[in-house]
C-alpha cells in the first residue's frame, strides 16, 4: 500500500477544503469497501480525509414528512430506526440483507452509496478492467460474468452495482444531498449511479470533491407498504445475484403508484419505469405483475453465463410485488 | 499493509510526519499511545505492537470475521479499521473480557465444545457478545419479522443467532454448537 496522508475533517467545509489541498484524495468513511481497495491496490490515494466522525450522524425528521438520514449514520442505525422500519421498511430490509453485523455497525450511509463493483477483475489489478484502468480492456465480457449485468451494460463494462441500500432508495424515489465547490444540490437516487457507457470508471454523477452529506426519504412513499427481496448464493453473507425493492400504492382495486427497483442486474439499480407505467390503473394481479415485469425485462441482454438472472428477477418481482397488496384487495 | 511488515522500533522511533501521526486507543481499559503509520490496520496494530494476538487474520478482508472485536462497544472488522481513524475510541479484545477469570460466553464456548481449531473463536466469542448487545438494544436482523417492534430487545432464537453471526466462518464447522453456547449465555 502506498503511504498516504490522513486528515479528520470536523466539517463539511474542512473536508471539502482539505480534499481540494491534497492531490489524490479519497474521503474516509467507515473504510470497508475503500481500505480493502486499498490493501488489493485497486485504490491509491494520496490523502484520506476522513468524513467518518463529521456532525452528519443524525436521522430528522422534516416537517413536510420526510425523513434525512445523514451521510454517516451507520448502516446498522439505520437499519434499526424505528421511523425507516415503520414508514420505509424495504430500507430497513435491503440494509439487513447487505454484508454482515459488523461490517454494517462500521459502514457509512454515504460510503455505501459510493462502494465500488465486486467484479473480480475490477478487484484484480493484473487484469484488464475499464473501470479501474480505461481502455486497458474488459475481462469479464468473455471471462467469469455469472454475476454480471443483464440490463444497460455496454461493450466497455458489464459490472453491477453491489449495494443493496441503493436499490431501496431508488424505488422509494429518495434523493442524495451533495455538498461541493459549487454548493449544495441534491440528486434523484435513481439518477445518482450511472450506466457505464464508454465512461465506465465513472460509477456515479458525483463531481470531484463533492460530498454526500445525506439522503432523503419523500412524504410521498412514507407509509406506503414496500418489501426488499434478494436472491443470492447463500441464505446470508452474499451478494444479490438478482434483488428487487418495491413500493406499491393501491386504491379502489387499482395500482396508484408503484415503485419498483431491481439490484444486481445492472451498473446502477434499474428502477423499472416501463413496469411501472404498465401497472398504473390495473389491477394488481400476479397475471399483471408478471406481464409488466416482462415488459421491463424484454431489454435484458444476458451475457454468455448469466441469462437466469432474467427470470429470477421476474419471479422475486412478481413475489414482491404480490405480497404488497392489500389483503383487502388480495 | 500485509507484506509491508512495520516493527515495534519503526513505530517508536518514527515521528510524526504526513505518513504517521500520534494515536491513543483504549485498550481493554488501558490508554496505548503509539506513533503509527496511517496504513496500519488495527488487527495489525492489536497483534504487533500491543502483543494481543487473540483477534485473527484470516482473510484481511473483512470476508471471514476472525479479526472481530469492539469499538466503543460495537462489533467491528479490525482488519478494515485504520488505526488513525480510531484516535481516543475503546477497543476491547478476547482478552479483556471477563472479571479476572472466564467471561459466561468463554465458559458456554467450553462448555459447549463450540470449536476445535479455535482459530475463529476469539471473533465469534466478540461478535457474539456485540450482537447480544445489538438485539437488547432492539437492533433488527434479516430474519427478524418486519413487524417486531421497534425500541425494544429483540428475541434471539436459533435463528437469529444464525444470522447475526453469518459474518464470522469457521472452517470446521463448530457452528451448530457455538449458537448452542451463544443460547445458554442469553438465557
Ligand atoms: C465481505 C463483504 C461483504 C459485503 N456484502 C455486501 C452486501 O451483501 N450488500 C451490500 O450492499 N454491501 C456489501 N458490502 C459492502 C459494504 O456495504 C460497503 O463496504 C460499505 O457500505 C461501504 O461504506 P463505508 O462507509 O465503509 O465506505 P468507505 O469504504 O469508507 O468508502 C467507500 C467509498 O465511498 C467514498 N465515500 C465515503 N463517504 C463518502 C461521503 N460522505 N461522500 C463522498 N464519498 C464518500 C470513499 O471515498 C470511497 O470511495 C460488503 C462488504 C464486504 C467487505
Ligand atoms: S465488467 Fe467493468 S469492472 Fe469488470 S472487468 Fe469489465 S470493465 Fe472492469
Ligand atoms: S481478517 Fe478481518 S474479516 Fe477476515
Ligand atoms: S474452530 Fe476452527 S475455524 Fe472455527
Amino acid at each position: 500500500m502506498k503511504a498516504f496522508a490522513y486528515v479528520r475533517a470536523g466539517s463539511v467545509e474542512e473536508a471539502t477544503e482539505a480534499y481540494a489541498a491534497h492531490p489524490g484524495a479519497k474521503y474516509l468513511g467507515g473504510g470497508t469497501n475503500l481500505v480493502d481497495l486499498m490493501k488489493l491496490g485497486v485504490e491509491q490515494p494520496g490523502a484520506l480525509i476522513d468524513v467518518g466522525r463529521l456532525p452528519l450522524d443524525a436521522v430528522e425528521e422534516l416537517p413536510d414528512g420526510s425523513l434525512r438520514i445523514g451521510a454517516t449514520v451507520r448502516n446498522s442505525d439505520v437499519a434499526a430506526h424505528p421511523a425507516v422500519r415503520d414508514r420505509w421498511p424495504a430500507l430497513s430490509q435491503a440494509l439487513l440483507a447487505g454484508a454482515s453485523g459488523q461490517l454494517r455497525n462500521a459502514a457509512t450511509t454515504g460510503g455505501n452509496l459510493l462502494q465500488r463493483t465486486r467484479c473480480p477483475y475490477f478487484q484484480d489489478v493484473t487484469k484488464p478492467c475499464n473501470k479501474r484502468q480505461p481502455g486497458s480492456g474488459c475481462a469479464a465480457l468473455e471471462g467469469v460474468h455469472r454475476d454480471h449485468a443483464v440490463l444497460g451494460h455496454s461493450e466497455t463494462c458489464v459490472a453491477t452495482h453491489p449495494s443493496d441500500m441503493a436499490v431501496a432508495l431508488a424505488a422509494l424515489d429518495a434523493r442524495v444531498e451533495l455538498y461541493g465547490a459549487d454548493g449544495t444540490r441534491s440528486v434523484p437516487a435513481a439518477r445518482f449511479h450511472r450506466l457505464p457507457g464508454d465512461r465506465p470508471e465513472r460509477d456515479t454523477e458525483i463531481r470531484p470533491g463533492e460530498l454526500v452529506t445525506g439522503v432523503v426519504l419523500p412524504a410521498a412513499t412514507a407509509g406506503l407498504p414496500s418489501l426488499y427481496r434478494k436472491a443470492r448464493d447463500r441464505a446470508s453473507y452474499a451478494f444479490a445475484l438478482a434483488s428487487v425493492a418495491a413500493v406499491l400504492r393501491v386504491e379502489d382495486g387499482v395500482v396508484r403508484h408503484a415503485g419498483i427497483a431491481f439490484g444486481g442486474l445492472a451498473h446502477r439499480p434499474w428502477r423499472a419505469e416501463r413496469a411501472e407505467a404498465a401497472l398504473l390503473g390495473a389491477a394488481p394481479t400476479e397475471a399483471a405483475f408478471g406481464h409488466a415485469l416482462d415488459l421491463e425485462l424484454a431489454a435484458a441482454r444476458p451475457l454468455r453465463d448469466n441469462a437466469f438472472k432474467v427470470p429470477l428477477a421476474r419471479n422475486v418481482g412478481v413475489d414482491v410485488l404480490t405480497r404488497l397488496v392489500p389483503p383487502t384487495v388480495a | 499493509m500485509g507484506s509491508r511488515h512495520h516493527t515495534r522500533d519503526d513505530a517508536a522511533t518514527a515521528a510524526a510526519d504526513r505518513h504517521h501521526s500520534q494515536v491513543t486507543l483504549h485498550v481493554n481499559g488501558t490508554p496505548r499511545t503509539l506513533t503509527l503509520d496511517h496504513r496500519r490496520a488495527l488487527l495489525d496494530v492489536l497483534r504487533e505492537d500491543l502483543d494481543l494476538t487473540g483477534a485473527k487474520k484470516g482473510c484481511d478482508h473483512g470476508q471471514c470475521g476472525a479479526c472481530t472485536v469492539l469499538v466503543d462497544g460495537r462489533r467491528v472488522n479490525s482488519c478494515l479499521q485504520l488505526a488513525v481513524a480510531l484516535d481516543g475510541s475503546e477497543v476491547v479484545t478476547v482478552e479483556g473480557l471477563g472479571d479476572g477469570g472466564m467471561h459466561p460466553l468463554q465458559q458456554a464456548f467450553l462448555d459447549r465444545d463450540a470449536f476445535q481449531c479455535g482459530y475463529c473463536t476469539p471473533g465469534q466469542i466478540c461478535s457474539a457478545l456485540g450482537a447480544i448487545d445489538e438485539a437488547r438494544a432492539g437492533h433488527p436482523s434479516h430474519v427478524t419479522d418486519p413487524g417486531t417492534p421497534s425500541g425494544r430487545p429483540m428475541p434471539l432464537g436459533r435463528e437469529e443467532i444464525r444470522e447475526r453471526l453469518s459474518g464470522n466462518l469457521c472452517r470446521c464447522g463448530a457452528y451448530p454448537h457455538i449458537v448452542d453456547a451463544v443460547e445458554d449465555v442469553i438465557r
